[in-house]
């Protein structure tokens, strides 16, 4: 298990007491003094904060956090939006900068592939499991004490009289 | 003293869960009567010994006795009472002693009230109930033992976490645990009647209500500390998809899955080894979510003991119980084979159909949970080291891999792989409802509920068009909701059938609880969805006196004070809510500032509507004397608690069925034969 011990030792004490202090701290995120004049440039930039993350925070995204570094993010993203970037253009730019770990939705390249498309292939194998096991279940019905349709249809008739 | 006696206590309880765990078992398989009749006093006395260890650290707590370490690192003596109890379990070797605790009262619940069980049932019920025990306890004693004293007590402590100081969330983890722990019952029940090679409708019947109760508290512990994040984060978000909140989710959605299958097992003997593997596979994801929760190894907002050696130890716990289960289920499986027979389209069906969506979501749910980690590992270029032998990475070595060794996966990914499963369980659930054993009949089913479909296409319509946006999530939520909750209406009026409408009271709990539930998934569907599309933001510096408009309501900065609370400093605002000029309330959003743990917290002021929320956030002083607030318009906010409220409600209108508390009386006539389908 030298794996796990090494993982947990590759988290840097400091990034630990960082996040302990951005737990800490109320979370007001965006400050007033930050934000565009323009409302659709605002909340071009809220959308696009909310897909990139706060990377000295544990999962939270860069518009919910209060670090130091997620005010710089965000200041940047508006700041490439005044450039006239595309949504696109500023999140490359980003991921540029600070790897693809910033984004807090995976790309689909690569092994990506796998995660996006586990849920679809897991609910087609299931789906296939299902439909045998059904179709399985009503075929034993030929031999079980189950009324067929005229059967029923007589006896609602009797029950009638 | 009294730590000593805890401390002892606790070593004691240990020793007994071993023998809890080993005589039973092995008096079930060589059918000797003396052995399994063991159970019971074991299992009682577990129970009590883990009660009364757990007094001791409470009465610790309480006494503010900071020769404790624990106490010491977690508590104060300023620290209101109810906070000094509840933080017996704020921090991670009380909590897991409260876990400890909960297991055993379960075996000994099920010591108490399983007279109606056969003997060798549940002596191995109680021997695998022992097990889980011993496990625990081992893990507490060597690796998170609460008891552990300083050998120079202070004169006063560290403060328990101020976030973890409030109502909200010191109710949170005991609910949490009640679920994740409830889950080890059906557990044990799985791996008990694989070790009897049978499972028949009886065993349906038992399986049931533990399952039903677990999902109950999973569903309050969640809706308490989603509650808690609305209340307390300061922006109101309620949900994040954090490996944490995952750990608790995937549990309740196999959870959800099991009790409508063990239902099918209970009416129709059919579904068993699906079901049996549910009961497995949900206690497993408790397990999972124990290690997440612990270990660090997921990096998350709530993680709260990063320890490897903890970690090492719940992993080595979740495989052997796993794998042990697992592979009994491969070697058993066979031999559960399925007598009920139906159609195509039959309530049976629908059951399936249910529990394959919900287990899908669950899956989606884990795989973006673990997939940092499976990328991390994954990309390791050079060796892998597991114990003493050393491995090349595989996917490396297969050229798998251009990847950055590091990747996120986070609530957007969540809320678009995850939402469909939903919708499309949303979208089939009335009709699968309603729908009768063996063999249905479309045709005489979708005519019932045409009033429930009109409904919901009339609010999707009226939404779709009313709204500013072109978002289809408003309208749909709102839709499913309208859908769900007439939905249940239909199933109520049709199992009325023809009489007068007194009828209705006199309907089985089980219907009752159905529509309950069910009505309360569209409620908090309709809540989540309108909250996500159509919430109203405001953030700006205000000086006192200045009035912030949002969504029609009005909001004015009176004044800020400093107010002092018993552990605590508080910088309140004013901030009076009218509309139209008609004044509605006075909030107080507050900053605190708890000195001893050093630590600022903020207090939204909320005022709560039947329609909306509207929500005040206070930010920092600013340069000007100015303030910097948050304000917020949230439509059906309250929805959401409520429909998790309403699905609770359900379950335990469902857990009160005449047929559970007949089964618990006389049990001994029922237990040979399935009781049949209604």
């Amino acid at each position: 298990m030298t794996w796990l011990r090494r993982m947990v030792d590759s988290i840097h004490p400091t990034l630990l007491v960082l996040a302990v202090l951005v737990l800490a701290s109320p979370a007001l995120a965006v400050q007033p003094d930050e934000m565009l004049d323009d409302p659709v440039l605002e909340e071009r930039a809220r959308e696009i904060s909310k897909e990139l993350r706060c990377l000295v925070c544990r999962n939270e995204n860069i518009d919910d956090s209060n670090a130091e570094l997620a005010r710089d993010l965000r200041l940047l993203v508006r700041e490439r939006l005044l450039e006239g970037d595309t949504d696109e253009e500023v999140l490359d730019h980003i991921v540029g900068r600070y790897t693809e770990y910033v984004l807090l939705k995976p790309t689909t390249g690569g092994l990506n592939i796998v995660l996006w498309a586990a849920g679809p292939l897991m609910l087609l194998f299931g789906l296939g499991l299902g439909l045998g096991f059904v179709r399985a279940r009503g075929r034993a019905q030929a031999g079980a004490d189950v009324l067929s349709d005229e059967e029923e249809a007589r006896l609602q008739e009797i029950l009638k009289k | 003293m009294m730590t000593e006696l805890g401390h002892f206590a606790l070593i004691l309880a240990f020793a007994v869960a071993l023998f809890q765990a080993v005589v039973p078992l092995v008096g079930a398989w060589r059918r000797w009567p003396g052995w399994m009749a063991a159970a019971e006093p074991a299992a009682v006395t577990q129970a009590l010994l883990v009660a009364f260890a757990f007094a001791a650290l409470t009465w610790a707590f309480v006494t503010s006795d900071f020769s404790l370490r624990l106490v010491w690192a977690n508590s104060h003596s300023a620290k209101p009472m109810l906070y000094k109890i509840t933080g017996v379990w704020g921090n991670h070797e009380g909590s897991m002693l409260l876990w400890v605790l909960i297991v055993a009262l379960f075996g000994g619940a099920a010591a108490l009230f399983g007279d109606n069980l056969p003997a060798s049932l549940r002596a191995r019920v109680l021997g695998v109930q022992g097990l889980i025990g011993a496990a625990f306890l081992a893990f507490l004693l060597f690796t998170s033992n609460p008891f552990l004293r300083l050998a120079v007590p202070p004169f006063d402590g560290q403060d328990l976490n101020p976030l973890l100081q409030d109502p909200g969330l010191a109710f949170h983890p005991p609910f949490l645990y009640l679920g994740y722990v409830g889950l080890s019952m059906s557990f044990s029940f799985a791996v008990a009647a694989l070790l009897e090679g049978r499972v028949d409708a009886a065993w349906g019947r038992w399986v049931r209500p533990w399952t039903l109760a677990a999902w109950i508290f999973l569903t309050i512990g969640i809706a308490l500390g989603s509650w808690w994040a609305y209340y307390e984060l300061g922006w109101g978000g309620f949900w994040f998809w954090d490996p944490v909140e995952n750990a608790s989710f995937m549990p309740w959605l196999v959870s959800a899955a099991l009790l409508h299958s063990a239902i099918v097992v209970e009416k129709r003997e059919s579904l068993k080894a699906w079901t049996i593997l549910l009961a497995i596979t949900a206690f497993g994801f408790s397990l999972i979510g124990a290690f997440i929760t612990r270990s660090g190894v997921i990096t998350s907002v709530h993680a709260f003991a990063n320890d490897p050696e903890r970690g090492v130890f719940l992993l080595a716990i979740t495989g052997l119980f796993m794998g042990g289960a697992l592979t009994l289920f491969a070697f058993r499986a066979d031999e559960l084979s399925a007598k009920g027979v139906f159609g195509m389209v039959s309530r049976e069906s629908a059951l399936v159909l249910n529990n394959i969506l919900l287990a899908v979501a669950a899956f989606v749910v884990f795989v973006g949970t673990i997939w940092p980690l499976a990328i991390e590992l994954a990309s390791d270029q050079e060796i892998w080291r597991l114990g003493g032998a050393a491995f090349r990475n595989p996917f490396y070595a297969l050229g798998l891999f251009d990847h950055p060794e590091k990747l996120s996966v986070g609530a957007p990914f969540f809320n678009m792989a995850f939402t469909p499963f939903m919708v499309a369980l949303g979208a089939v659930l009335p009709l699968g409802a309603m729908l009768p054993w063996k063999r249905a009949r479309l045709g005489r089913v979708m005519p019932r509920l045409i009033p429930a479909a009109v409904l919901a296409l009339a609010v999707l319509a009226l939404f779709f068009a009313l709204q500013t946006g072109r978002s289809a999530l408003g309208p749909v939520g709102l839709m499913l909701g309208a859908w769900l909750v007439a939905g249940a209406v239909a199933d109520l009026w049709t199992r009325k059938g023809k009489g007068p409408l007194s009828r209705l009271w006199r309907l089985p709990r089980a219907d009752w609880g159905r529509a309950v539930a069910h009505a309360g998934l569209g409620v908090c569907m309709a809540g989540i969805a309108s909250m996500l599309a159509w919430q109203e933001e405001d953030i700006r510096v205000v000086q006192p006196g200045d009035r912030v408009e949002i969504a029609g309501y009005e909001l004015q900065l009176q004044g800020v004070n400093r107010v002092e609370g018993p552990n605590y400093v508080s910088t309140m605002a004013d901030v009076a809510l009218s509309k139209n000029g008609r004044t509605i309330g006075l909030l107080h959003p507050e900053k605190r500032v708890y000195p001893v743990a050093g630590m600022p917290t903020t207090e939204a002021a909320i005022n709560n509507g039947f329609l909306r929320d509207i929500y005040v956030a206070l930010g920092d002083p600013q340069p000007d004397g100015g303030w910097a607030m948050r304000s917020y318009y949230k439509p059906l906010a309250n929805w959401i608690w409520g429909g998790a409220i309403l699905m609770a409600l359900g379950g335990g209108l469902s857990l009160s069925d005449r047929r559970y508390r007949v089964a618990a009386g006389a049990a001994r006539t029922v237990k040979a034969q399935g009781v049949p389908a209604e």
